[in-house]
């Protein structure tokens, strides 16, 4: 059974009803937002990771990302030895205006030298200021936040499944000798 | 009523004409905010953002003051003038409390106040047609049409309750009114207040300012303080519907507290009507323009008659 105008006066329960619920808008400034795990803020750099692999740069699609480096060779170990040679990183550089923060220099680098950081305040006022050369990008490593946990039945990770396969081992033939000596004596 | 009696009549009615309109669109910013789940205003002044209205208008004051080039000067620079300083002159004749709580006693007060107000199009369409921009223009043009058709479903109600107060003074009808009235003039009300909306071109009957479509209609080339005086002249006649719907059909000051207390009533069911019109404002959507002038010419003016036949009949039921 509806009247006419019931719509109209279901819309004004609806606004009413709206006002007298609490407000969803979270005051930015002065209230900072929780963030969910894993947020794209910003791309810190571990330089010590970095081997100058080149991957991340040439995977960038917006080629956002400057890298310089220079090879040393180290001195021999042992004079039968060849010297080695090494890449130094002598810059490093992420242009976050070009920057579409997909996330694919991350997800492609080697060596966990880059990881995502969720700090997002570091609007400038002039765009050049926008390129975070390697010391401001080592910087945001220390905003890194620690890995979310596994979800309880997940699989083991690969290096940790790898080591405990070779501790078993090692601990079972330790424990194979350990009994022919018994069978010895 | 000597001089110093005029003079602090004009200067409260000038008070309450500068006041209780920002009172009115401070409430609507927040009304509206909660009513979308938002907040509002938070920082000016401090406190939920109390002066938000009074950095607007300094806002307003500081930018510059630009007329068209093809525009008609002088009409163009007059028409805030001449849509705002009509409610003004309606406020003066509106009665706030019983025995002379008001700016100035008229005999014909009713007649007065719908006349007045009727002048307010005028400014609209100066200012639509001397903007020399086809929205304004358009503006202008609907808001005419509005205006004519909605002005006599809105005389029709206030002429029923002439009829059954037999008087057209304003403090006369009040001090009329009793309590069967609301049941016995509850049409003639609707149609009052739904037109005085469409007079306001309110949402949901703004579809000469339809920001969407022709810009903001007359006001589309206006800036600064003058642009500032046409939202005023919106706010003021939220306050004068409000506070003559008051008046005419929910007895004004009569209410269960003593006389001396009467303003507070008038000034409570004011409040209350304004927030019905901002409460409408944020639920409905707007009228087309055909469907406003049919809900016009084929709802609110039957209505009206109905509302009127109703109360000749029962007035001379009871005489």
């Amino acid at each position: 059974m509806s009247f006419p105008g019931a719509g109209l006066a279901k819309g004004l329960a609806v606004t009413l009803r709206t006002m007298t619920r609490k407000t969803v808008t979270a005051q930015y400034p002065d209230a900072q937002p929780s963030l969910p795990p894993r947020s794209r803020g910003v791309i810190a750099l571990l330089e010590e990771n970095c081997t100058v692999c080149m991957l991340c740069a040439r995977e960038c699609p917006d080629w956002c990302i400057y890298i310089d480096s220079h090879k040393e060779t180290l001195p021999a170990a042992d004079p039968n030895a060849r010297a080695r040679t090494r890449n130094v990183l002598d810059r490093f550089a992420i242009d976050f205006s070009l920057c579409m923060y997909c996330g694919i220099c991350i997800e492609v680098c080697p060596f966990d030298a880059l990881f995502w950081s969720p700090e997002f305040e570091y609007a400038e006022t002039d765009i050049l200021e926008l390129t975070h050369e390697r010391d401001r990008l080592r910087e945001w490593m220390w905003t890194v936040p620690v890995p979310p946990a596994l979800d309880p039945a997940a699989e083991e990770p690969k290096e940790i499944a790898s080591a405990r396969k070779a501790a078993d081992k090692l601990a079972a033939a330790a424990a194979a000798a350990l009994e022919q000596g018994g069978d010895a004596q | 009523m000597n001089l110093f009696d005029t003079v602090l009549r004009c200067v409260a009615t000038l008070v309450v004409f500068l006041t209780l309109p920002l009172v009115i669109g401070q409430t609507e910013h927040k009304v509206m905010a909660h009513m979308q789940g938002r907040l509002g205003p938070m920082y000016a002044g401090g406190f939920h953002g109390w002066a938000q209205l009074i950095a607007d208008g300094v806002k307003f004051a500081q930018k510059e003051d630009i007329v068209p080039a093809g525009a008609d000067r002088r009409i163009f620079q007059l028409a805030p003038a001449v849509s705002l300083l009509p409610y003004l002159f309606v406020l003066l004749a509106i009665p706030v409390g019983p025995d002379g709580f008001v700016g100035q006693a008229i005999d014909a007060g009713l007649f007065f106040v719908l006349a007045v107000m009727g002048v307010g199009v005028i400014g609209k369409l100066m200012a639509g047609w001397a903007s020399a921009n086809k929205f304004s223009l358009l503006g202008g043009l609907r808001t005419a049409a509005q205006l004519m058709s909605y002005e006599l479903p809105m005389v029709l109600a206030a002429a029923s309750v002439a009829m059954a107060a037999g008087t057209l003074s304003l403090p006369g009808i009040v001090d009329a009114w009793q309590w069967y009235w609301i049941p016995w003039q509850i049409i003639g009300a609707f149609v009052f207040f739904t037109a005085g909306l469409a007079e306001l071109q309110r949402p949901p009957f703004d579809m000469p300012v339809a920001d969407s479509e022709i810009i903001f209609g007359a006001y589309t080339e206006y800036t600064g303080l003058r642009f500032a005086l046409f939202l005023l002249s919106e706010y003021v006649g939220i306050l004068v519907v409000s506070a003559l719907t008051a008046v005419l059909f929910l007895g004004g000051w009569h209410g269960p507290l003593p006389d001396q207390l009467g303003w507070l009533w008038t000034l409570l069911k004011t409040f209350a009507l304004a927030f019905v019109v901002i409460w409408l404002r944020v639920t409905y959507p707007r009228l087309r323009e055909d469907q406003l002038m049919r809900f016009a010419w084929t709802v609110l003016i039957p209505l009206a008659l109905v509302q009127l036949a109703l109360t000749g009949i029962i007035k001379v039921a009871i005489s």
